[in-house]
C-alpha cells in the first residue's frame, strides 16, 4: 500500500501544528465559533448532537495494521472506546474533545493518517473497490489512480471552495463494490478495443434528496490524461454549479440542467484547453505510486480446505469471495452483529477491542493490509485459504464472525438522529428491530441488501437498497418512508417509494410482509431485486398496505 | 416554557442553563422566557458554550421534557447506547425520548 514520501508527511505536519494553533486561539478566546468553524471542518471536526465528532480520512478504504490499530488506540484514549466506519470508508469518533484533537491528529500523523477534507465543499475522500488488487474480476488495481486523484486533489486551491461537497470513486471491475455510479465522478478503468487500458467518466451521480444515476459522458480516457479530465471536468462544475441553492448546488443537478450532452461539449472543451497546459503528473511520479500497490509475495497453496464444521463452512460460503490467486480468499468481517444476550449490534460500529483484534488479523494473515467497505464491514484482502480456520476462530472470539454478508441483516444504517444533528429520525433502533426479525430467517432470503437513512441527506444509501428506508420528521413524530427496487451495482437503479410511511415498528412488519411477496414468486435463484423487477411494485404495495 | 441550550466549547456536551449557568441535566433548566436571547448572547461572548439557541419545553413536576424529540434524545444520549446516555442505569430511559 501507499507509503507517505516527505512531501505527504510535511504536509500533515504541518496541518497538525496549524490547527493545534487555531485551537488554542480559540480556546483562549481570540478566535469566535463564527471564525473557528470552518477552521474545525476543514480538519474533519464537526458538532454533533452530543458532542464533537471527528470524522478520519481512509484513502480509498485501504489501511495497514498499524494503522487500524492506532484507530482501535485512539478509541480508548480520547473517545469512548469504540469507533464507526461509514458509507465513505472513513471512520467517525463520536465522543471528542476540543482541546484533545490536535493530540488526536498528532498521533494520526504518526501513522500516515489525517482528518483534511473530510468536510466541506472540496474533493473528499476517494472511494474505491474493497476487493481492489484482491478480485478475480479485476482488469487492475485502480488504487495507484485513486491515489493519484488522491494527491492531486489534496489542497488543490481551486477545488478548495466548489459550490458544494465533491466525492469521486475509482473502480476497475465490471461487477461495481462501490457504488461508482452514485458518485459526483465515477471512473470505471476499461479496456478498449484495441486492448489498451483507459478510465471511463461518469459524471453527475449522486444520492441525497435529488438522486440521480451519473451519465457516461466519455467512454475512454487515456490513464494518461486522468488527472487532465478530471480537472476539466471540476472546472466546468466550478464556473457553473450554482452557489446560491445549496439543495441545487451538487454537479448533479448541473448536469441534469445544463443537459449531460452540452456538460460533455464543454469539458471536452475545457479538457482541449488543459491539454495544451501540461498539468498532467509526469509518468514517474504514477510510476513511484504504482510501485508501492504490486502484488505481495503470494505463495502456492491447496484451494481445498477441510468445511467439516458446519459454523465455519456457514462463514466461508457467506463471508469469503474469491481472490485472483488459487491458494487465497478475501474475507469479510461483518460490523453487523446479530443479537445475542440480550445485546443489539450498532451497524459499522466496532470496539477499540475489535479494532484492535482485525489491526492483528491484518498484520498477521493479510500481508498487513485491511478495506474498510462502503456497506460498513471490513475486508481482509489476501487471507491464505490454509489459515481461514484460524482467522474464523479469531473472530469468532471477538464476535466478529456474523454470517450475514451482503443478507438482509447485514445493514447499512447512517447514525441517524441518535447522534447525528442533520437527522430527523433514528436510523440505529430501526435496524436493530429489522436485525433481530429477522436473526433466523434472513439467510434464506439471499442477497438481499437492506439501507437506511435518517433523513433525505442519504448517508445511509436508502435510495440504493433493494429495500431502503427514509426517516422522517412527521409533525415532531418519526417517520419511515419504504422503498423498493434500488441498487448500487452494475444493475444500479433507484428504489421507489412504496406509499404512506410507517412509525418504528410499522416498518418492520412492512418488510416482513415484502420479503413474504419475494418469497411466493421467487423463481429459480433470483435475488429478491431480480423478483421485483420482474413483477413490479404492484403486489408488494398490495401485500403492505392491504 | 423557553430553555436554552447550547454546547460546551471545551467538550462539546449538551449543556442547558439554569439560571446561574450551565448543566448536563435538562430537568435543571429554567424558564428562560424573555430573557433568553440576552443569555445566549451573554454566553456565547463569553465563549464558555457554542451553538446555543431556544428550546420549547414543558414541565412536569420535576421534569423538563423538550417538546421535539430531537431536543430529548439531545437530553439524554443515544437511545442505541444508553450506557452512554445520563441514565445508564435505566433500562427504560428511551422511553422518554419516544
Amino acid at each position: 500500500m501507499y507509503l507517505y514520501d516527505k512531501y505527504d508527511q510535511a504536509m500533515v505536519d504541518a496541518r497538525v501544528a496549524e490547527f493545534r494553533d487555531q485551537t488554542r486561539r480559540r480556546l483562549e478566546g481570540h478566535l469566535s465559533e463564527e471564525a473557528f468553524r470552518p477552521l474545525r471542518l476543514q480538519n474533519g471536526l464537526y458538532l454533533q448532537l452530543h458532542a464533537y465528532m471527528l470524522r478520519v480520512a481512509i484513502p480509498y478504504g485501504t489501511l495497514s495494521g498499524a494503522q487500524m490499530r492506532l484507530l482501535g488506540d485512539i478509541a480508548d484514549k480520547y473517545d469512548r472506546g469504540y469507533g464507526h466506519f461509514t458509507t465513505r470508508q472513513n471512520i467517525q469518533y463520536n465522543w471528542i474533545k476540543l482541546e484533545e484533537t490536535p493530540d488526536i491528529l498528532a498521533d494520526l500523523a504518526k501513522v500516515e493518517m489525517h482528518a483534511i477534507q473530510t468536510s466541506g465543499n472540496c474533493i473528499r475522500n476517494i472511494s474505491s473497490d474493497q476487493y481492489a488488487g484482491a478480485a478475480a474480476d479485476e482488469l487492475i488495481d485502480p488504487r495507484p489512480y485513486a491515489e493519484l486523484l488522491r494527491q492531486w486533489s489534496s489542497f488543490h486551491p481551486e477545488f478548495l471552495t466548489l459550490p458544494r461537497k465533491f466525492k469521486i470513486c475509482v473502480i476497475a471491475s465490471e461487477t461495481d463494490r462501490a457504488a461508482m455510479r452514485l458518485h459526483d465522478i465515477g471512473i470505471r478503468i476499461v479496456r478498449n478495443s484495441a486492448g489498451e487500458i483507459g478510465a471511463a467518466f461518469y459524471v453527475g451521480g449522486g444520492m441525497g434528496r435529488t438522486p440521480m444515476i451519473a451519465p457516461l459522458i466519455r467512454e475512454f480516457v487515456p490513464l494518461d490524461q486522468l488527472i487532465t479530465y478530471s480537472e476539466a471536468c471540476l472546472r466546468v462544475y466550478n464556473s457553473h454549479g450554482r452557489r446560491d441553492n445549496k439543495y441545487k448546488a451538487r454537479i448533479k443537478i448541473l448536469v441534469h440542467e445544463m443537459g449531460a450532452a452540452e456538460y460533455t461539449r464543454q469539458v471536452e472543451a475545457e479538457f482541449a484547453h488543459l491539454l495544451t497546459q501540461g498539468i498532467e503528473p509526469p509518468l514517474a511520479e504514477l510510476e513511484r505510486i504504482s510501485a508501492h500497490f504490486i502484488d505481495p509475495a503470494f505463495v502456492a497453496g491447496a484451494p481445498e480446505i477441510d468445511l467439516s464444521n458446519p459454523a465455519f463452512a456457514k462463514w466461508v460460503a457467506a463471508n469469503t469471495a474469491q481472490h485472483k490467486h488459487p491458494g487465497y480468499a478475501i474475507v469479510n468481517i461483518s460490523l453487523k452483529p446479530l443479537p445475542s444476550d440480550g445485546k443489539q449490534g450498532i451497524p459499522g460500529d466496532a470496539t477499540a477491542d475489535q479494532i484492535r483484534v482485525m489491526a492483528d488479523l491484518a498484520r498477521d494473515h493479510s500481508f498487513d493490509e485491511c478495506r474498510v467497505t462502503h456497506a460498513q464491514n471490513i475486508v481482509l484482502p489476501h487471507v491464505q485459504r490454509a489459515d481461514l480456520f484460524a482467522v474464523w476462530q479469531k473472530l469468532v472470539a471477538a464476535d466478529l464472525a456474523t454470517p450475514n454478508l451482503d443478507e438482509i441483516t447485514d445493514i447499512i444504517a447512517c447514525p441517524g438522529l441518535d447522534y447525528c444533528s442533520l437527522a430527523n429520525a433514528r436510523s440505529i433502533p430501526v435496524a436493530q428491530k429489522i436485525t433481530a426479525r429477522f436473526a433466523e430467517t434472513g439467510a434464506a432470503l439471499g442477497e438481499l441488501k437492506l439501507k437506511i437513512s435518517g433523513c433525505i441527506n442519504a448517508c445511509g444509501h436508502h435510495h440504493a437498497g433493494h429495500i431502503g428506508i427514509l426517516g422522517v420528521d412527521r409533525k415532531g413524530t418519526e417517520n419511515y418512508q419504504l422503498l423498493l427496487g434500488g441498487s448500487e451495482g452494475a444493475d444500479v437503479s433507484l428504489g421507489q417509494i412504496t406509499g404512506p410511511g410507517f412509525d418504528e415498528d410499522g416498518i418492520v412488519g412492512a418488510i416482513e410482509r415484502a420479503t413474504e411477496v419475494y418469497t411466493a414468486h421467487k423463481q429459480g435463484g433470483e435475488r429478491f431485486l431480480d423478483t421485483y423487477r420482474r413483477i413490479g411494485m404492484s403486489p408488494f404495495k398490495e401485500a403492505i398496505y392491504g | 416554557m423557553k430553555i436554552v441550550t447550547a454546547n460546551d466549547l471545551r467538550s462539546g456536551a449538551v449543556v442547558w442553563w439554569d439560571g446561574q449557568g450551565w448543566s448536563l441535566h435538562v430537568d435543571a433548566a429554567v424558564d428562560a422566557g424573555d430573557t433568553a436571547d440576552a443569555v445566549i448572547a451573554t454566553e456565547q461572548a463569553a465563549q464558555r458554550v457554542v451553538s446555543a439557541y431556544v428550546v420549547d419545553a414543558a414541565r412536569d413536576g420535576a421534569e423538563v421534557r423538550p417538546t421535539h424529540i430531537k431536543e430529548r434524545v439531545r437530553a439524554l444520549g443515544p437511545t442505541c447506547r444508553l450506557d452512554l446516555s445520563l441514565k445508564p442505569a435505566d433500562p427504560a430511559a428511551g422511553n422518554w425520548v419516544i
